[in-house]
């Protein structure tokens, strides 16, 4: 390599908050025209180590480089100065101003003459600027879109733009595939290659071990706040990723025995339902989940899983048809009847369905059973039963990070979908409807929900687990139903290829379907 | 380890205010300093104006007599402010913003006084139980319609209680002017209601009730401030209103029914500021006029009320108690007047108040001074202020307030 010093260079960062240790001495560096990984499970410390880069967080000790000369970065303005651009997990625009507008804000170009004095702002100027970006990282926006119109993926670019436009030397990605659809993350990878080839130094935030082989020419793996190690992307595989990431070997293939399906939990019945807009995105779906086996409900994003799930529940009454669960009539009865005839949810927006985030973990587990004794007695709470159970709970689930007062938004997103599940779980459900159980967790979270998953099929309850993930669909499911635009169009047995649930999936004609 | 993350937040709660009333005081002290005024004397005179110097032993003689009248007024005017206060912290636990305390008032004014004159010879407990139901029914219905519009057409709160505070006060103008149904039947001309007979009368616990003593009425104020505190925190309704004020979303996924717990709350709301109206009418004013019903800001100032006291019951009886004391303090009556003018002292009065909603709307500047780490704590959602959840926006929030102040400025000079 060159004699030129690492654009980047964090020297034995440590972070402290009071007790916990976030950072403990880490070491990480960065070559112009490299991608970094930094790789760790939720809670690690990534977060707090780039927060501290990027001024949000001062460090409790140890020092930061920048072209191997010692700087201060006390606020994000500073990093910026340094050429430093962060491109958030969840975005910061405003919503209403174009995408012109938001990338410009703070730094605008102004007219000259009258309109330099007036400060007005200069479009024309600011839009070929961002045009002339983004076509030469080929990052396509529309300049003159309101970002508010806009998808994810656009919004991700404009982020990207947005530093590139301040001229970023240094650009971080935190998790940035976590929002992306698959052809939105082939996308991003172009892109990456093309600031690479630039001379663009990138660190790439993740916990999917698959990108980080893909994408990084070194990896970093944090766990607990300690490095632990960095690691050439050549001779490294998923399997040693993932020991030093966990601490130990994780089982990828999930191991389970033969279902033995019982009597049917859960009906469905030519169900119609509509969502927010008013459109029909559930179209006449049947299906059937029998007790002690996993049906997978498979299917790209946005063909009607949330609306069938939310009917299945009761949080979204249906405009047609029938669910029953156990044999009784719960359609359109709403959450609380759903609950009574043995429905639970794994919600797949854990921080807006699924967790009260300032409650306390006491207060969210007590969630579905604060109506009923021992929790309440005539309506007035025992917060010494609450205690109780949250602290059983906590030690069953090997809940991390807290206890039973601390709020749901001090923990880990692992930590936070185990309290999930262990409410979901001990209300001792006859049907246990997951969607999209192990979406943004690591790979030893992973392996937790998908133990605690099979864990219930043999007990004998009926799981629906809804998951766009290929993969985790055909380890976990005794049978695997593809929906299409609102409709189940195909079952598959697990043992099914990848290009047969694609192409099915993906509204194909399946022979034998 | 559990008591001491406990502590911490209630001590951070409580050092914001704190700080925020300090720093009001400080910026009100610069005001008097322009006026050409002593601040330190002036503060001093406002002080033994709330009477709160009868609390010092070696206050004796007149002074004494004059700090206990003074002190009787900080505690009437304390009593409804702490009811309207908790009506407005009520809604925002749930995450709306009532607007609607000053016409939930007004129709529970209207109650009392209507029950409390019509029947001149009951029994006395009954009667003052049977007038006080009246009005927080009065208030919760009034309210409930606030609730019942935004739990199923979706109407927002801030508008329709807006609107049914006009309406109840033109209303409640409509019976008491010349000619109305409820107008005094005695005095013909004025634009009065009956006056309060003398079996509904709230018992005066401390000083002369001719001359405005302190009345039951704090103690029906501070045990509504118990039954705030043991709503909110050790009920499953309170449980459901805390949950749904935090996450709507959340909320209904657990079974938790978004719309009632609107509808309930409002009208819970409504009961407290029916209850303030009672405790006024019952306890000292006896009859209302319609100049008092424009006048009125008492609900207006819940809104302050409830911000400062950051929407927990016991914040709430606090801060109402210094709203009161400040009112009293730079009242015409109570005031040292060759030390500070009065007239300028209620103005004093508005613009600390002022002040302190600012402030404590705003938060950050509070947090700035303490030099707390303001990256950990503000991006996170965070129990106990309605404001930080977005529900409320603070646009709306400073509309009310002003309307409330401006309100106040009218009346004032």
């Amino acid at each position: 390599m060159t004699d030129q010093p690492p654009v980047l260079e964090l020297r034995e960062i440590t972070k402290r908050f009071g007790p916990v240790v976030a950072n403990d001495r880490v070491d990480f560096d960065l070559r112009a025209g490299e991608v970094h990984a930094l790789l760790g499970e939720n809670g690690a410390g990534k977060s707090t180590l780039m927060s501290v880069l990027y001024g949000l967080y001062s460090p409790t000790s140890g020092e930061i480089l920048v072209d191997g000369r010692p700087v201060r970065i006390d606020s994000p303005n500073d990093a910026i100065d340094l050429g430093i651009g962060m491109v958030h997990q969840h975005f910061m625009f405003i919503p209403v101003m174009t995408i012109t507008e938001n990338i410009v804000l703070g730094s605008e170009p102004v007219r000259t003459g009258v309109g330099h004095t007036l400060g007005v702002l200069d479009r024309r100027t600011a839009r070929d600027r961002v045009r002339e970006l983004s076509d030469r990282y080929g990052l396509a926006v529309d300049p003159d879109a309101r970002i508010e119109d806009v998808s994810v993926g656009m919004q991700q670019r404009v982020e990207i733009l947005r530093a590139l436009y301040r001229n970023a030397r240094i650009l971080v990605l935190d998790e940035p595939t976590a929002v992306l659809t698959a052809q939105e993350i082939t996308e991003l990878m172009g892109v990456i290659q093309r600031l690479k080839a630039d001379g663009t130094a990138i660190i790439f935030i993740s916990h999917k071990l698959g990108e980080v082989l893909e994408v990084a020419d070194r990896v970093t793996v944090l766990r607990r706040g300690r490095s632990m190690g960095t690691v050439p992307r050549a001779g490294a595989t998923e399997q040693s990723l993932a020991r030093m990431v966990v601490g130990r070997d994780v089982i990828f293939r999930v191991e389970k025995e033969e279902a033995t399906p019982g009597d049917p939990i859960l009906e469905v019945e030519d169900l119609h339902v509509v969502d927010d807009r008013g459109l029909e995105a559930v179209r006449g779906a049947t299906l059937t989940v029998r007790a002690g086996e996993i049906v997978a409900l498979a299917g790209v994003d946005g063909n009607g899983q949330t609306e069938l799930v939310e009917a299945i529940t009761g949080i979204r009454a249906p405009v047609s048809g029938r669910v029953r669960v156990d044999g009784a009539d719960i359609t359109g009865r709403g959450v609380r009847r759903a609950t009574e005839a043995g429905v639970a949810h794994i919600a797949q927006d854990r921080h807006r369905v699924g967790l009260v985030l300032p409650f306390t973990l006491a207060e969210n587990l007590g969630l579905r059973r604060y109506r009923r004794p021992p929790l309440s007695r005539l309506g007035w709470l025992n917060l010494r039963s609450f205690a109780e159970r949250a602290a059983g709970l906590i030690s069953a689930f090997d809940v991390r990070g807290g206890g039973a007062e601390t709020p749901a938004y001090a923990l880990s997103g692992g930590n936070q979908q185990k309290v999930c599940i262990a409410r979901e779980i001990d209300s001792e459900p006859r049907l246990l409807v997951a969607h999209q159980p192990t979406r943004g967790l690591d790979v030893g979270a992973i392996e937790f929900v998908h133990s605690r998953l099979i864990e219930q099929r043999d007990a004998g309850r009926g799981v629906l687990l809804v998951s766009l993930e290929s993969e985790e669909v055909r380890s976990l499911a005794d049978r695997i139903l593809v929906i299409y635009e609102g409709r189940i169009v195909a079952e598959f047995p697990p043992e099914a290829s990848e290009e047969e649930l694609g192409i099915a999936m993906t509204g194909g004609t399946v022979v034998g379907a | 380890m559990r008591s001491r993350t406990r502590i911490a937040r209630a001590g951070r709660g409580l050092l914001i205010p704190l700080v925020t009333v300090v720093l009001a005081f400080i910026a009100g002290g610069f005001v008097v300093l322009f006026t050409g005024h002593d601040p330190f004397s002036t503060y001093g005179a406002i002080f033994d104006g709330t009477g709160l110097n009868w609390l010092f032993p070696w206050v004796t003689g007149t002074a004494r007599t004059t700090a206990a009248f003074n002190l009787q007024q900080t505690l009437v005017a304390a009593t409804p402010l702490i009811l309207t206060g908790l009506s407005v912290a009520f809604a925002f636990r749930v995450g709306l913003f009532n607007i609607g305390a000053q016409g939930q008032y007004t129709v529970g004014g209207v109650m009392a006084v209507w029950i409390g004159s019509i029947f001149p010879n009951m029994n006395p407990v009954l009667h003052i139980v049977l007038a006080i139901a009246a009005a927080a029914l009065m208030g919760a219905a009034w309210a409930a319609i606030a609730g019942w519009l935004r739990a199923v057409v979706g109407t927002h709160e801030v508008l329709s209680t807006i609107m049914l505070n006009w309406i109840a006060i033109w209303v409640a103008t409509y019976l008491f002017q010349a000619g109305g149904p409820l107008q005094s039947t005695t005095e013909a001309g004025n634009p009065v209601s009956n006056t309060i007979v003398p079996s509904a009368h709230l018992p005066v616990i401390w000083g002369n009730p001719l001359l405005q003593g302190l009345s039951i009425g704090i103690f029906i104020s501070l045990a509504a401030a118990v039954a705030f505190w043991a709503i909110m925190n050790r009920s499953t309704l309170g449980y459901e209103i805390r949950a749904v004020g935090h996450s709507p979303d959340a909320a209904r996924g657990a079974g938790i029914s978004v719309a009632r717990s609107y509808a309930v709350t409002m009208a819970i709301c409504g009961v407290f500021a029916g209850l303030a109206a009672a405790t006024d009418v019952l306890g000292w004013e006896f009859q209302i006029s319609t100049g008092d019903l424009t006048i009125s800001q008492v609900g207006f100032l819940g809104i302050a009320v409830a911000l400062l006291g950051r929407n927990t019951a016991i914040g709430t009886v606090a801060a109402a108690l210094l709203f009161g004391a400040l009112e009293t303090g730079t009242s015409v009556r109570a005031l040292n007047s060759n030390v500070f003018n009065p007239e300028l002292a209620s103005q004093l009065t508005l613009i600390i108040e002022g002040l302190v909603v600012l402030l404590v709307s705003t938060d950050l500047i509070a947090v700035r001074i303490l030099g707390l780490p303001a990256k950990l704590g503000l991006g996170r959602p965070r129990a106990g202020t309605a404001l930080d959840r977005g529900v409320p926006d603070e646009a709306a929030t400073a509309a009310a307030v002003t309307e409330g102040l401006e309100g106040k400025l009218e009346q004032g000079v």
